[in-house]
């Protein structure tokens, strides 16, 4: 064997290590989806409170039950999105969308993620509100970070970014708004873009 | 010390290499993933498997999903040492003729 075949013995180790271990197909631009779907979520919302009697929100009431609902939307268009576009990506590349390491990344991503979730609403049953914008941000970035093994490495960033929003989040909790804001809707259209741009168009 | 010590007769074979590669990243795997992932024959895999159990550096669990036989692969302690090994020697010879 010459030099040659050794380096390409290389190569292929490390394709079939990232292949088999890792789902690539994750599309940029059902981040930027996800990042635009907050952004509209995050002003109706601010549009509602400002617009109500109070101009803030309490945890009781119609306002209140808006928001959440809102909240719900986002998550769910977010969601419904990202299937379908990683959907229609894989495809293209020629993997499978359900295979053992989609599989392992929805499975690591969602541990933290349902965590966070339930411990959210176990608190705001308890009337605790005031971090529930930092307890988003911070779980979500959780989530990603563990996701980041099974995936494209570069999740790992936004991860590390959602998490430090939460904790400045934490600190002041009264811009939990627009740190939320910063968190889901900008951050996601600045990933999105970024890895469209790095993985997606390249290969057409 | 030879440049090429530490180089692994028993992978030098891509599809050795390969299912190597495979186990060191997963669990396990079975037949049929490890066939998909290789683009290689029923017959080719199961011949290059065999040589890779006979020297102990692959183990292999037989279990039934569905009533349909299953058979996973995992990489053992030895199998991973030698793997670890070949890539080593495999980087000394590509940097040594840099």
């Amino acid at each position: 064997m010459t030099k040659k075949d050794y380096l390409k013995d290389i190569g292929e180790i490390k394709d079939l290590m990232n292949k088999s271990s890792r789902f690539i197909s994750l599309s940029g631009l059902s981040g930027v989806m996800a990042g635009i779907y907050a952004l509209i979520g995050a002003g109706f919302a601010y549009w509602l409170v400002t617009n109500s009697e109070r101009q803030y929100l309490i945890l009781d009431g119609k306002i209140f039950r808006l928001v959440m609902l809102d909240l719900f939307l986002i998550a769910f268009l977010s969601i419904v999105t990202a299937v379908y576009l990683t959907t229609k990506k894989a495809k293209k590349n020629g993997e499978k969308i359900w295979d053992n390491s989609s599989k392992r990344l929805i499975i690591n991503f969602m541990i933290p993620l349902v965590v966070g979730g339930l411990y959210i609403l176990i608190i705001l049953g308890q009337q605790k509100y005031g971090q529930t914008g930092a307890l988003m941000l911070l779980f979500y970035g959780l989530a990603l970070v563990n996701a980041s093994k099974y995936s494209i490495g570069d999740i790992r960033y936004l991860g590390f970014i959602e998490i430090i929003l939460g904790l400045i989040c934490a600190i002041f909790p009264g811009y939990g708004f627009w740190l939320w804001v910063a968190g889901f809707g900008i951050m996601h259209i600045v990933y999105g873009t970024l890895m469209y741009l790095k993985y997606d168009r390249k290969k057409q | 010390m030879s440049i090429i010590t530490n180089i692994n007769k028993v992978f030098d074979h891509r599809f050795r290499l390969g299912i190597m590669s495979i186990l060191m990243v997963n669990e396990f795997a079975d037949f049929n993933t490890l066939k998909e992932l290789l683009g290689i024959t029923d017959g080719n895999l199961a011949s290059h498997l065999k040589a890779l159990e006979k020297v102990n550096y692959i183990s292999i669990s037989k279990s039934f999903i569905d009533k349909k036989p299953n058979t996973k692969y995992s990489a053992t302690k030895d199998g991973v040492v030698e793997f670890q090994k070949h890539i080593a020697a495999l980087e000394r010879i590509i940097n040594s003729q840099n």
